[in-house]
């Protein structure tokens, strides 16, 4: 080996290291970011070594690449708004996937009738993850971005199909493992899997997409990870696998918050089958004015918000915050509910009052909150649904039976925050809603926070 | 590839899925979405790859293509994973309260 390759392999072992350090570091808001230095000085060196350590002869392609992505990439992570958090995230899993199907696809054109069977085996993984991410992941940043409809889109027979769907993609997999010179098989196991991508986001609703996006998260890092395996790159391997396990480990958070498997949300199509649910839900909804409304919250000892998809579509965090902030200077005691699936991915709601300069001492997990409701003045649901629902707890025969809940039901009182009277996304009934200390301030979230807050200052 | 390479590469494979698990078990939920746009920044390492497909000795050109299109796509998410995971960490922490449990924890 020259020294420029020693070079080279320096540097990704260091990157190696200072990712598993970047990582450590995110597991306290004090320390997350000190760690993200540490990985963009390892992503550097990497990129440095690589440049140093192997023969380029064209610099063309790669300063347009990496000038290119330069402009998007800043581009975005300066104007991206936190409310487009979650589109944007699902961009970024199809960027990283296309790469590295591409980079597959490179590989096979340059050496694919030299290649072993292992290298093979991995440069399958690589394009079919790659590529049903790249499209899976299009789907889904369309859908939260309303582009097209976020309500599942299901046929009759559609697991068949997409079953099928699923054989032929392995089957080229397998003609092309054991027929390297066989280009039909190779390009249409890329096609099939394109494909497969969309077929397997479409029949999920836009409810579901914590789970969706997180694993879409570890299909894109598992195909980082076979690139390594195809190049025979520790850094990728393990970077890779660094990702997709974090993805991994992501959707069963999300899948056990809503206690389904993640069969049931690949297949299961949410909010089709509505029509053959039972609800306690029944009565009449009382509706509340804003004064009472503003002088119960006034003279409550303590206030607890619960944020849902709501908050993010009206754009209400900053509201909130200043709705919140009122109320401590007048001595409430004031903390937000976070259930883990609130929002359209995971920490959605974190993110989004964290914008709005909230602390984040005051944003509580649900096993920390729960206790608390009994104590508690006022619950202010806003924008939230299913994951206050009380018949995921008490309605054995509800489609959410058995999801662990923020059981703002037992609060003294309730106050919902609701556009109207309509089932909200999931097309279930909340019992919540018809009970005796719940009542209901109807309204765009943001204007009736903005209009609370007034009240409140003239109490 | 030869056996030994696999094995290692193997080994590499299951010690950073052992040490992934370990790590990102402690992230609280607090930090999900940054933790989500962070990794996605770090498996813009691909980008190593894709440097060479689009820049090496002897490849056609449809590779140099690829190569292309892949470091703009892999360099938008090392980039903008980055400058995102950056903005969104900046958000946690101001307006510091006063030290509570879980700062103690942490030190």
């Amino acid at each position: 080996m020259n020294p420029t390759t020693w070079f080279m392999e320096a540097t990704y072992l260091v990157a190696s290291i200072l990712f598993v350090l970047a990582l450590k570091g995110m597991s306290h808001p004090d320390t997350a970011r000190r760690g993200m230095f540490l990985a963009e000085a390892g992503m550097f060196a990497a990129i440095v070594g690589t440049l140093i350590g192997t023969h380029i002869v064209t610099w063309t392609w790669i300063i347009a690449g990496l000038a290119i992505g330069s402009i998007i990439g800043a581009w975005m992570a300066i104007w991206v708004p936190m409310t487009a958090m979650p589109q944007r995230t699902a961009l970024s899993h199809a960027f990283g996937a296309l790469a590295a199907a591409l980079v597959g696809i490179g590989e096979f054109v340059v050496r694919g009738t030299q290649m072993g069977g292992v290298t093979r085996g991995a440069l399958g993984f690589e394009i079919m993850l790659g590529a049903l991410t790249t499209t899976g992941s299009l789907i889904a940043a369309s859908k939260l971005q309303g582009l097209i409809e976020g309500k599942p889109i299901q046929f009759r027979g559609q697991n068949i199909v997409n079953f099928a769907i699923f054989l032929a993609m392995v089957a080229s997999f397998a003609a092309f493992w054991i027929h390297p010179t066989a280009h039909l098989a190779f390009y249409s196991m890329l096609g099939i899997a394109f494909l497969f991508g969309v077929m397997l986001v479409i029949p999920i609703g836009s409810a579901d997409m914590p789970v969706v996006m997180s694993l879409l998260n570890s299909y894109a890092g598992l195909a980082s990870a076979a690139t390594g395996f195809v190049l025979g790159n520790n850094v990728l391997i393990i970077a890779g696998t660094l990702d997709g396990f974090s993805g991994l480990i992501l959707s069963i958070l999300m899948c056990k918050a809503m206690n389904r498997s993640i069969t049931n949300v690949l297949i299961g199509g949410f909010g089709a089958v509505i029509a053959e649910a039972t609800s306690n839900a029944g009565g009449v909804m009382r509706e509340i004015s804003l004064d009472d409304a503003a002088m119960q919250l006034a003279f409550a000892t303590r206030v607890v918000f619960v944020p849902g998809y709501g908050l993010a579509t009206a754009q209400a965090q900053h509201a909130v915050r200043e709705l919140a902030e009122l109320l401590e200077s007048r001595g409430v005691s004031v903390k937000y509910a976070i259930h883990p699936v609130a929002g359209r991915m995971p920490g959605h709601m974190n993110v989004l009052l964290a914008e709005a300069n909230v602390p984040y001492s005051e944003l509580c997990e649900m096993e920390q909150i729960n206790p608390e409701f009994p104590t508690t003045d006022v619950a202010v649901v806003i924008g939230a649904n299913d994951v206050v629902n009380p018949d995921a707890r008490d309605n054995p025969k509800s489609l959410i039976a058995g999801m662990p809940i923020l059981e703002v039901d037992r609060a003294r009182s309730v106050i919902v925050l609701k556009r109207g009277q309509g089932r909200g996304f999931s097309g279930l009934d909340n019992p919540l809603f018809f009970k005796p200390r719940t009542t209901m301030l109807y309204g765009d979230a943001k204007s009736s926070l903005t209009h609370l807050t007034q009240a409140v200052q003239h109490v | 590839m030869n056996p030994a390479v696999l094995i290692a590469s193997v080994y590499v494979f299951v010690l950073a899925a052992f040490l992934g698990y370990q790590v990102i078990s402690r992230v609280p939920p607090l930090l999900h979405t940054p933790l989500m746009s962070a990794t996605n920044a770090i498996s813009g390492i691909s980008l190593i790859g894709s440097l060479v497909l689009a820049g090496a000795a002897h490849y056609p050109l449809f590779a140099h293509i690829l190569g292309f299109v892949a470091v703009t796509t892999a360099t938008i998410n090392v980039v903008g994973g980055f400058g995102l995971t950056d903005r969104m960490l900046k958000m946690f922490g101001k307006r510091k309260p006063t030290p509570s449990p879980t700062n103690e924890a942490a030190k």
